[in-house]
């Protein structure tokens, strides 16, 4: 019967590779995921199919969570898809460290390799668990979303780690008379998921969520180690290392190191310093930026996490659609860390019906800038700040944008001149071929909507 | 099965992990993270296989640890879904 549950095992695992790998082409992506869904249903039936398993217990378990789940997957709304995500791998990380704690407690007598394992699950899953609940309480707002610093911050981590570890070390050294030393690794682990996750700013979420998946992934692994099963280890690496490659793209997309986004505080102090700005702002009406959208034959949308917040996606697909009509080429530039999660603003897009073929990627626009008529830039800030190329004291330098500074024009819609979430002064704002649209997103959108209509219609 | 083999077992997984998912393009990195976040839903088989450890105590931690594991699995393949059935071409309108 053992073998049967491993043959059961290496299916499921097939299935979540070829899942995966599915996942990675826009064609076959939704079939992917639901690839990787059946691997998850053979394995679970795999193991209820196991002896000793209580089934009234799973069973209430699974109407309970799935319930949970699946309204949730239901009800929330694309915008708020960042927080849920991260929300969704916290509990996978929570139970990573409940089954390393449970399993403990049915048998205290560990061996080195389960006592290190154990130590990993709850450690592992205890920062997944912590730092997802923050990074969803700071995503929904629900506490400020600004970078928390205090003094000795680094110091006191750093200790709390170490402290962590060596709880971990002297739980491993006796594992049966070692309970206590797991309980304190266990509350170790949560404040550091906590602390680690409060200096991290908004901006940087993307990253955190990429990161805190990884993690949840290395500790179902852990968790696998501790009952010797297969496909949670298999599963778990998988997952692991995915989460460490996208990780490594969004930092690389910022120009950043990943200690850098972790440790920096990025964006909690305004920098001054940078060079001194020149230039004027000058504001336009929707109306007069509706003459210069009509006229012209290239338009390059840029949206930021300014749009997710303004629900303004359905607009500017509306806007898009009526430019189109008008003979307009469109485009949609995508800069990969644009919102507050990997691929937001693609996510919000779609939502709108927007077709994939549209969506761009600055490598691929910035070379035909020159030829666009109008960039539209609907509430992102750094990643169109021309200091990354031009202000070596800028903190932002270095990191790859999109250069809407050379399109012929550039609107800017903004609801006011605060910096963005980075806190660095945007030299955009100020060029001469911009103009700054005031207001609301969606209202300014759909003042613009309004406009092609009546001049339609007359 | 030797602790050697599931550190092959790991390893090998690990290399595989960091293959599969190199060159995805960006507008598929969210539903590619939350789609591998609901894959990390598998420890559910371990939440599963720990009631069979019995005790009070330790069948509260394993009730628990299902009915998370149960959110991520449910919500996450869910909610990935949802996403992919949203991205369309628009070469499919003509």
């Amino acid at each position: 019967m053992e073998t049967v549950f491993q043959l059961a095992y290496i299916a499921a695992a097939v299935l979540f590779i070829l899942g995966l790998k599915m996942l990675g082409k826009p064609a076959t992506a939704r079939r992917g995921n639901m690839v990787s869904a059946v691997g998850m249903l053979v394995a679970v039936v795999a193991t209820l199919l196991q002896s000793g398993i209580d089934y009234a217990l799973v069973a209430a378990g699974l109407v309970v969570g799935g319930g949970i789940g699946a309204f949730w997957a239901r009800r929330v709304q694309m915008t708020q898809m960042p927080e849920t995500v991260a929300l969704f791998n916290g509990a996978g990380g929570g139970a990573s460290l409940l089954v390393g704690w449970a399993e403990y407690l049915g048998n205290p007598t560990q061996d080195v390799v389960t006592a290190v394992a154990t130590v990993l699950a709850v450690l592992i899953g205890g920062v997944t668990l912590s730092g997802s609940v923050l990074a969803w309480a700071k995503l929904s707002e629900r506490v400020s979303g600004r970078p928390v610093l205090f003094a000795g911050q680094q110091v006191v981590n750093a200790g709390l780690l170490l402290a962590a570890l060596v709880c971990g070390v002297l739980y491993v050294v006796n594992p049966e008379g070692g309970y206590a030393f797991l309980l304190a690794a266990i509350a170790l682990a949560l404040a550091l998921g906590v602390l680690a996750v409060l200096p991290i700013g908004g901006a940087d979420m993307p990253i955190v969520i990429s990161l805190l998946n990884s993690y949840s992934g290395v500790a179902a692994s852990a968790a696998g180690f501790v009952i010797g099963n297969t496909v949670l280890i298999v599963s778990g690496s998988l997952v692991g290392a995915s989460g460490l490659i996208l990780t490594q793209i969004m930092c690389k997309a910022m120009n950043r190191s990943l200690a850098n986004v972790l440790f920096s505080g990025f964006g909690s102090a305004t920098k001054a310093g940078a060079q001194a700005i020149e230039g004027e702002v000058k504001p336009i009406s929707p109306e007069d930026a509706y003459y210069i959208l009509e006229a012209a034959s290239s338009v390059v949308f840029v949206p930021g996490y300014g749009m997710a917040v303004a629900q303004a996606q359905h607009a500017v697909k509306e806007l898009a659609d009526l430019l189109e009509a008008n003979g307009a080429e469109v485009r949609y530039a995508i800069h990969p860390v644009a919102g507050r999660m990997p691929g937001h603003m693609n996510v919000l897009l779609a939502e709108a019906n927007v077709p994939y073929e549209q969506l761009v990627e600055p490598g691929d626009v910035n070379p035909t800038m020159e030829s666009v008529d109008v960039a539209l830039v609907i509430g992102a800030n750094d990643v169109v700040n021309p200091a990354a190329k031009e202000d070596r004291s800028s903190p932002l330098y270095g990191m790859p944008i999109i250069e809407v500074d050379r399109a012929r024009t550039t609107f800017v819609l903004k609801r006011s001149m605060n910096p963005g979430f980075s806190g660095v002064e945007n030299p955009l704002f100020y060029k001469p071929n911009t103009r700054m649209i005031f207001g609301d997103a969606k209202a300014v959108l759909g003042q613009l909507v309004a406009e092609f209509k009546e001049a339609a219609a007359a | 099965m030797t602790i050697l083999l599931l550190l092959f077992v790991f390893v090998l997984a690990v290399f595989l992990g960091l293959e599969l998912i190199q060159k995805v393009p960006s507008q598929l990195h969210t539903p590619l993270m939350s789609g591998t976040n609901a894959i990390s839903g598998i420890v559910i088989v371990g939440a599963i296989a720990t009631t069979a450890v019995g005790g009070t105590f330790s069948n509260v931690l394993a009730f628990l640890a299902i009915v998370l594991a149960a959110m991520n699995v449910f919500g996450g393949y869910l909610v990935t879904d949802r996403m992919l059935g949203m991205f369309k071409s628009g070469k499919r309108e003509g």
